[in-house]
């Protein structure tokens, strides 16, 4: 679905990709892991197309998407949920979320997403006309999600979704990513937390100043010893594994 | 027919050529960073693997030869610590220096599961007993199988090496149902069997999955009638893994690669430019996905084609032909790799200068025996009984340690052995068929010497 071929990105002056490539498979959550500074974050902007690449191929569904805008790529079924969240604070949740589906035509059917959306996701509802910025992580994290659905991607990004949050809404959130993917959306995801990543996805790759080091399923690199001692941080379990 | 990992084995090729990309990425990062050798080699040419745009391109970087290997003993081209190395392998014969692979715990699960599927392709599952005779030790063969038929859950029975008798009689009541073994020594098994009187129809047998050693299709056809066995062939070699490289389904069609882990060239040996798919040449191997001993671009020395057309039983793998022998003046003796060069220096060691020698290589009801002729003086010839005696005795057990078997030693006069027009040193290989080994990964060596190990086999007059 998604194919990267050897690509180069700057980050400012900065070589943050120095060759990468990786593919995600229709109905995959794929990991990304790696220090601070690896250049996750950069390869997720590449992808969506807010921080192009210099050199190599970014295909997504047989398309070169290259050096698209970033919202023609939306058009073609990928939305990003950027790290902090970046929402409207002075929107309500509701203006935050028809946002979302700036891309689409069928008002008739974004309503019927939005319906859906309060059903799944109550705390949607409960807040709906209350200014975004006034929300808590948590529940800022989930309008997120819902804003970037609202596009009815078939790939999302997510960048850090768990960033800040409590251990107990870190688990809310990795739930609502496995049920996402059930419901068919495939995920291209980093996070901070590179085990509770790794229990959510099928394959991960290492990233390492730039370049890809080491990738296979999520069990190959729990067992990995140095994906253990570099990223996992060996002998202890966090609340969210149960 | 079943496929152990259809996901990998059945993939398209498309998706294969991103896959084998990414992983070549990879591999080519981390021996950049971890292998004095690569790094030194890359950026001879200037290389970085990031700059790589398309799988074509690992053409234009410098092969790996089995030189490179004995000049890196024991660890030099290790890309992993020492503590992440959780087993070793090692085989001798072909260098100077032996050669040292190894594996890290992630490199063992893989091999399993590569074993698991040319196992699988031959025919094995969960329901069989699977008896292995191959040799369990330092050489890949028998413990390569072994974890592999482990993996498919398979009852195994690692008998290792030798002793026929007892391997008829476990076989017939163990009721074995797949055999490993190396070509030759099936066929000596059927033989064994005839000997005794055991009718192979009675017995359980159902595959017989052959490795290590050159054969041909007149034996397989032999070996199924003797047996009463589907036989399939199985191409492995220590410096890039062992067993499990390759292996032939039912189909007998050719050995399906696992491209997903290995990268197969075929080059023209003599200028080292890629042939075109079908064309026969030496074998060149990538490996993409091991962790401890990754090698780029290395000469196998193998000579064979690859297909990539669609094969009938859904793999979408590649497949080589049977391998049709060596681009070097490597001999294959009872599944182990020897250069013939490598008993002259031997010879020089003992005896102070190089004496003329010639290797003589025959076979036997199946089984391979190496003779070496060396020339002494004349005076050592005619007059010096215990001298020659105890000279043969030294240059057999020197011999014997530096090649990996013991050969039978044969003085002969001065001027037996003819120098001319002949290409250094003398081999005469008087096999059925002559120069198409197979290289000693995932080989045999069949245990009993079948040489006495002592007794004066001295000074006859050669014509």
């Amino acid at each position: 679905m998604l194919r990267l071929k050897s690509v180069h990105t700057y980050y400012g002056k900065i070589h943050a990709l120095k060759g990468v490539s990786l593919h995600v498979n229709r109905g995959e959550i794929v990991t990304l892991i790696g220090a601070n500074g690896a250049g996750k974050t950069t390869l997720l902007r590449t992808v969506s197309g807010l921080t192009p690449a210099a050199r190599g191929n970014v295909d997504y569904n047989g398309q070169n998407i290259t050096r698209m805008q970033a919202e023609e790529i939306v058009r073609c079924g990928i939305s990003h949920v950027p790290e902090g969240r970046k929402l409207f604070a002075t929107l309500s949740v509701r203006d935050n979320l028809e946002m979302g589906a700036f891309v689409r035509r069928d008002r008739g059917e974004v309503r019927g997403d939005l319906r859906e959306f309060r059903r799944k996701f109550p705390i949607l509802s409960e807040r709906w006309h209350q200014m975004a910025g006034t929300l808590s992580g948590g529940e800022q994290q989930i309008v997120a999600i819902t804003r970037a659905l609202m596009a009815r991607p078939e790939l999302l990004i997510l960048d850090e979704p768990s960033m800040g949050l409590s251990p107990v809404l870190v688990k809310e959130i990795f739930k609502i990513i496995r049920r996402l993917r059930e419901e068919g959306t495939t995920i291209l995801l980093i996070e901070q937390n590179a085990r509770a990543a790794l229990h959510a996805a099928d394959r991960g790759y290492v990233l390492e100043t730039g370049r890809i080091i080491l990738q296979g399923t999520s069990q190959m690199l729990l067992e990995h010893n140095e994906v253990k001692r570099a990223y996992l941080g060996k002998g202890y379990r966090e609340v969210w594994e149960e | 027919m079943r496929i152990w990992e259809s996901e990998y084995e059945c993939m398209s090729r498309d998706e294969l050529a991103q896959v084998q990309f990414e992983r070549l990425q990879s591999t080519l990062n981390r021996v950049y960073r971890n292998v004095a050798f690569y790094r030194k080699q890359f950026n001879a040419i200037n290389f970085e693997p990031g700059d790589m745009n398309d799988l074509s391109e690992l053409e234009a970087l410098p092969f790996t030869q089995s030189q490179d290997i004995s000049d890196a003993y024991p660890y030099d081209l290790f890309a992993v610590p020492l503590r992440e190395v959780v087993r070793v392998h090692s085989s001798s014969g072909a260098t100077a220096k032996p050669i040292v692979v190894g594996y890290t715990r992630q490199d063992l699960r893989s091999w399993s599961q590569l074993v698991a599927r040319v196992l699988t392709a031959g025919g094995v599952t969960a329901d069989d007993v699977i008896q292995v005779t191959l040799n369990y030790g330092l050489l890949t063969g028998g413990l390569g199988i072994h974890y592999g038929a482990e993996r498919i859950g398979a009852s195994v029975l690692p008998t290792s090496v030798g002793r026929t008798d007892r391997q008829v009689k476990i076989m017939q009541d163990y009721r074995t149902t797949a055999l490993v073994a190396t070509p030759s020594y099936a066929l000596v098994i059927a033989d064994r069997m005839e000997k005794m009187g055991i009718n192979p129809r009675t017995l359980s047998l159902k595959f017989a999955l052959l490795a290590g050693e050159p054969w041909t299709e007149a034996m397989r056809k032999d070996m199924e009638e003797r047996l009463y066995v589907k036989a399939t062939d199985n191409y492995g070699l220590s410096e890039i893994m062992g067993p499990g490289v390759s292996g032939e389904c039912l189909c007998q069609a050719g050995m399906h690669l696992n491209e997903d882990h290995f990268i197969a060239e075929v080059v023209d040996p003599a200028t080292g430019e890629r042939l075109e798919p079908g064309k026969v040449g030496e074998l060149i191997i990538t490996t993409i996905t091991k962790e401890a001993f990754p090698l780029v671009r290395y000469r196998t020395g193998d000579r064979c084609s690859l297909d990539y057309s669609p094969c009938a039983c859904g793999r979408t793998l590649a497949r080589m032909g049977r391998v049709l022998g060596r681009t070097d003046e490597v001999l294959i003796i009872k599944g182990v790799n020897i250069v013939p060069s490598r008993v002259g220096d031997i010879l020089e060691e003992v005896q102070g200068k190089r004496p003329a020698y010639q290797l003589l290589v025959e076979r036997e009801k199946n089984l391979d025996k190496l003779t070496v002729l060396v020339e002494v003086s004349e005076d050592l010839f005619f007059d010096k009984m215990r001298e020659q005696r105890a000279l043969v005795d030294t240059l057999r057990k020197e011999v014997a340690d530096g090649i990996g078997i013991t050969p039978r030693m044969l003085l002969v006069e001065p001027g037996t052995i003819r120098r001319e027009e002949e290409t250094t040193p003398g081999v005469l290989d008087r096999r059925r068929f002559a120069s198409q080994p197979y290289p000693d990964g995932g080989s045999c060596a069949l245990g009993d010497p079948s040489y006495p190990a002592s007794g004066l086999e001295g000074p006859q007059r050669k014509r």
